[in-house]
């Protein structure tokens, strides 16, 4: 159905008078919390639509492109509601600056956040577009209607284009309201346009951070202190300053800096320079040791995440009690392309070019770092090779502004893939603590699920309270959609000086995949269906239980699998979308697991872009199953041990399974789509691999387990 | 330094350069041809594939004292006023997320089917598995090699 939306106050739209410069419709994206909205009287607008004489259009986009399709999905929204020719559409990336609210691209948000506001932006502009055509020939608004870029006036034919008629809609008042179109109508939103971005993207001419070049420029390297807290104590540069074009090696804060001609000098300089670390509180620190804090730290008491009726008594009735202990280790988010900024510090001014998610992060750094006001600290986000989280902390941006500061000149700061992966933000480690009670029916009467590990909110902000839930830690497990009757989740907290960080899906990643395992034993101790038994416990969950019975239905999961293969199911919500996924696996004798096909179903409400959703459903498969397979950072000393592509091992085009993708029709607002596809594959996975070989995989990564047949 | 002569893009060219310079930070930072990429530094990516004289190689670990007289083509120079069947097949297929990689996918995809016009699934897995995608696009990648297999 349509909607007629009722604008100004709420909406702060404006109209701005620029001589010549066509239409220009400003409007107000959402600023985080209430005290931050404008005043209806005095506002600014910090977003644009423009229609210039020639009828381009231009719309601002806030959010940061890396790789999920977002500088096409945004305008979009714009073009459904403006009736837009698609090719006259183009993007503005701003600079950073408060007054856009968030800019930050994480928590699949960005569709979600502006789903209205752009829509509504669209909305204004072709009422008035059709305003200044019906004043035009002096007719009726009602009159006319729109179409790819053009008012048309109904019984005449007779035709404006938008170009023609922007100068004139500018002159003109706001509309009271607007009418949001009915879903049936779209011509633009549902389908699955081109994205802008891609001609760029196969001729090598997309800029990325990386490839930022100035007048003058510098580059230079860090190597990072190796130990978490640790500093630099001394550091020999006689042979790293014989390095043909080494222009400078100071210390920065967590390591020291190498300046050079360019990356090859600077990257040699680094191997050469000797470096004598103070190694700080966590010399000791490994893998073996935090498993065993986890382990017993389990048997303490946990903050109370979800207590519903009485899940301990129910498990002492229960006729049988299945128990699981199931871990997950720290993840590194291994962009493509490693961290990189470049900063041009002056007394003045500092400007940076960032692959950023968090742009008014880098910009805050920035400040605080070089002492200047805001304004003038100049952030430009550049296309990023790759972000999964990683990019919203601007800890290389503040190196970057540190190097050039210290150097005096523009300097481009490039990691090594080695720093990337030991000098990073990990996806928190866990463990998790099982229990659950089936009556003498059979049925799921009892859950408990502890959860046991560092905090991520507590990483971020050491000042947090150890006794403030964490919803990162809980989130997917503590709202488990499974009806049971008797649910206790709760959360032990254990402080590692590991620094952690968001992770594709963050939490949802572990939670699904311990949940679904366990949801998965008990429905082989209740003798059940792994798909029928949670289909049978998720009737107050209907779309849950729509993406689980439209993955099964399209994997055809009430027929044998092709021989030789074996399936496993799940179901996560993340992200406002939910998705479920069958995988279709073999295990060879000698223990080498192979994913062959994934059946993916999403529901992720109203689409945008189909294609999109495919991609992202696509890209997340690979990303979980690639952490399932293989994912593990591990310490030892104190150090982290993985180092490049060959101990932290990606998955590869001869080990990519078939993805099939299969949209929920929705009328439901948009959930996010960039990471809700992550979380069910390594359940899927080891759900199939148990039925494949009555093996129970409870400790990730999957290649860290024996499953040789014997 | 030395002083070395090579062919790149289809141009001749002669530069001073320090013989053990990788060819791949000789490429961007000396040429400033930025479409060839940083992915590891150690061959393990193919983020940084270029050709030399026609066969795909990894330029973050090939000394620039190699191309000596040789020919070197990159992802600009693959293409000269239009797109080669190859590029256009990634568009048509929609296969770059961020597309990071996607330079040093199509280098490697286009001496396979130079040397293989028509490769089944077993040739594109042996071909392409040196060059990671962490989008996870490999599916994409595959059916543009299949598609522009079939119009070339």
């Amino acid at each position: 159905m349509s909607t007629t939306t009722t604008l100004s106050r709420r909406d702060f739209i404006k109209v701005s008078a620029q001589a010549g410069a066509g239409l220009i419709i400003g409007f107000h994206l959402p600023l985080k919390g209430a005290e931050a909205s404008p005043d209806a009287e005095t506002f600014t607008p910090n977003a644009f639509l423009s229609i210039d004489s020639k009828g381009l259009i231009t719309v601002t986009v806030t959010k940061s492109e890396i790789g999920q399709g977002i500088h096409t999905g945004l305008p979009m929204l714009v073009a459904e509601e403006l009736s837009a020719d698609w090719s006259k559409i183009r993007i503005e990336s701003p600079v950073a600056h408060e007054r856009y609210g968030s800019m930050g691209t994480y928590g699949s948000s960005s569709i979600r956040s502006m789903w209205l506001p752009l829509r509504k932006a669209g909305a204004t502009a072709r009422e008035m577009l059709i305003a200044a055509a019906a004043q035009t020939w002096n007719v009726a608004p009602g009159s006319c209607r729109v179409e790819q870029g053009t008012v048309i006036h109904r019984p005449t034919g007779k035709r404006l284009g938008y170009g023609e008629l922007a100068a004139k809609a500018a002159t003109l008042a706001i509309p009271k309201e607007v009418v949001l179109k009915d879903s049936k109508d779209y011509t633009i939103l549902g389908t699955p346009v081109p994205r802008l971005d891609i001609p760029d993207k196969v001729n090598g001419t997309t800029m990325f951070g990386i490839d930022v070049k100035l007048p003058g420029m510098l580059t230079a390297t860090v190597v990072h202190c190796p130990y978490f807290k640790g500093k630099l104590s001394s550091f020999d540069d006689t042979r790293a300053n014989t390095v043909d074009g080494v222009v400078k090696i100071f210390p920065i804060d967590g390591g020291l800096a190498i300046v050079a001609r360019d990356t090859s000098a600077a990257f040699a300089a680094a191997k050469a320079v000797k470096i004598t670390w103070e190694k700080g509180p966590n010399s000791q620190l490994d893998s073996e040791s935090i498993a065993r804090l986890l382990v017993e730290q389990a048997s303490e008491q946990g903050l109370v995440a979800k207590d519903q009726g009485d899940a301990r008594k129910a498990l002492s009735n229960a006729r049988q009690t299945i128990e699981a202990v199931y871990e997950v280790p720290y993840l590194a988010h291994a962009t493509m392309e490693p961290m990189n900024c470049t900063a041009h510090v002056t007394a003045q001014k500092c400007e940076i070019w960032a692959p950023t998610q968090n742009p008014q992060g880098a910009q805050d750094a920035a400040a605080r770092i070089t002492g200047l006001p805001k304004e003038s600290v100049v952030v430009h986000t550049t296309q990023s090779g790759g972000g999964f989280g990683r990019r919203s902390n601007p800890d290389f941006v503040a190196e970057a502004v540190q190097i050039s500061k210290a150097a005096g000149a523009p300097v481009k700061v490039i990691w090594t893939r080695e720093e990337d992966l030991r000098r990073g933000f990990y996806r928190p480690i866990n463990l998790n603590r099982f229990q659950a009670g089936l009556d003498n029916k059979r049925r799921l009467v009892a859950w408990t699920h502890r959860i046991v590990g560092p905090s991520l909110l507590r990483s971020i902000n050491p000042n947090r309270s150890k006794d403030q839930i964490d919803f990162t830690s809980v989130e997917g497990a503590a709202n488990l959609p499974y009806g049971i009757p008797n649910l206790l989740v709760d959360n032990v907290v254990v402080d590692i000086d590991v620094p952690l960080w968001w992770w594709r899906s963050v939490g949802n990643s572990q939670n699904a995949f311990v949940t679904e395992s366990f949801i998965d034993e008990v429905a082989h101790a209740a003798k059940a269906d792994p798909f029928t038994f949670r289909r049978d416990l998720l009737g107050d969950h209907p779309r849950h239980r729509g993406v689980l019975e439209m993955a099964a239905a399209k994997a055809g999961w009430d027929k044998p699998p092709p021989k030789g293969r074996s399936r496993g199911i799940a179901v996560h919500k993340a992200n406002g979308s939910f998705v479920a996924q069958v995988a279709e696996v073999s295990v060879d004798n000698a223990g080498k697991v192979r994913v062959h096909r994934v059946v993916c179903a999403v529901d992720c409400g109203q689409v945008v872009n189909p294609d999109s959703v495919q991609a992202q459903m696509e890209g997340s498969i690979v990303f979980g199953l690639t952490a399932a397979l293989y994912g593990a950072i591990t310490l030892k000393n104190g150090k982290v041990q993985q180092s490049n592509f060959h101990n932290y091992k990606m998955l590869r085009m001869d080990e990519m399974p078939e993805i099939e993708v299969t949209i929920i029709p929705s009328t439901e607002s948009p959930g996010g789509i960039g990471e809700p596809g992550t979380p069910p594959i390594a359940p899927a996975v080891t759900n199939a691999i148990f039925s494949a070989t009555g093996k129970r995989i409870r400790r990730l990564p999957i290649g860290s387990q024996d499953l040789r047949r014997t | 330094m030395s002083r070395i002569n090579f062919v790149i893009n289809g141009q001749e060219r002669t530069v001073d350069v320090d013989p053990k310079m990788k060819l791949l930070w000789f490429i961007r930072d000396t040429l400033e041809l930025t479409g060839t990429k940083f992915g590891c530094g150690m061959s393990l990516c193919g983020a940084c594939t270029v050709h030399l004289n026609g066969q795909a190689i990894r330029s973050c670990t090939t000394p620039v004292s190699m191309v000596a007289g040789q020919e070197i083509t990159t992802i600009e120079g693959l293409s000269s006023e239009r797109l080669t069947p190859l590029q256009q097949a990634w568009i048509d297929e929609q296969v770059p997320q961020c597309g990071y990689c996607q330079s040093g996918q199509i280098m490697t995809a286009s001496v396979l089917l130079a040397e293989n016009p028509h490769p089944t699934d077993g040739d594109i897995d042996q071909a392409m598995s040196g060059n990671i995608c962490r989008c996870g696009t490999y599916q994409r990648i595959r059916r543009a090699i299949h598609r522009a297999a079939q119009e070339v």
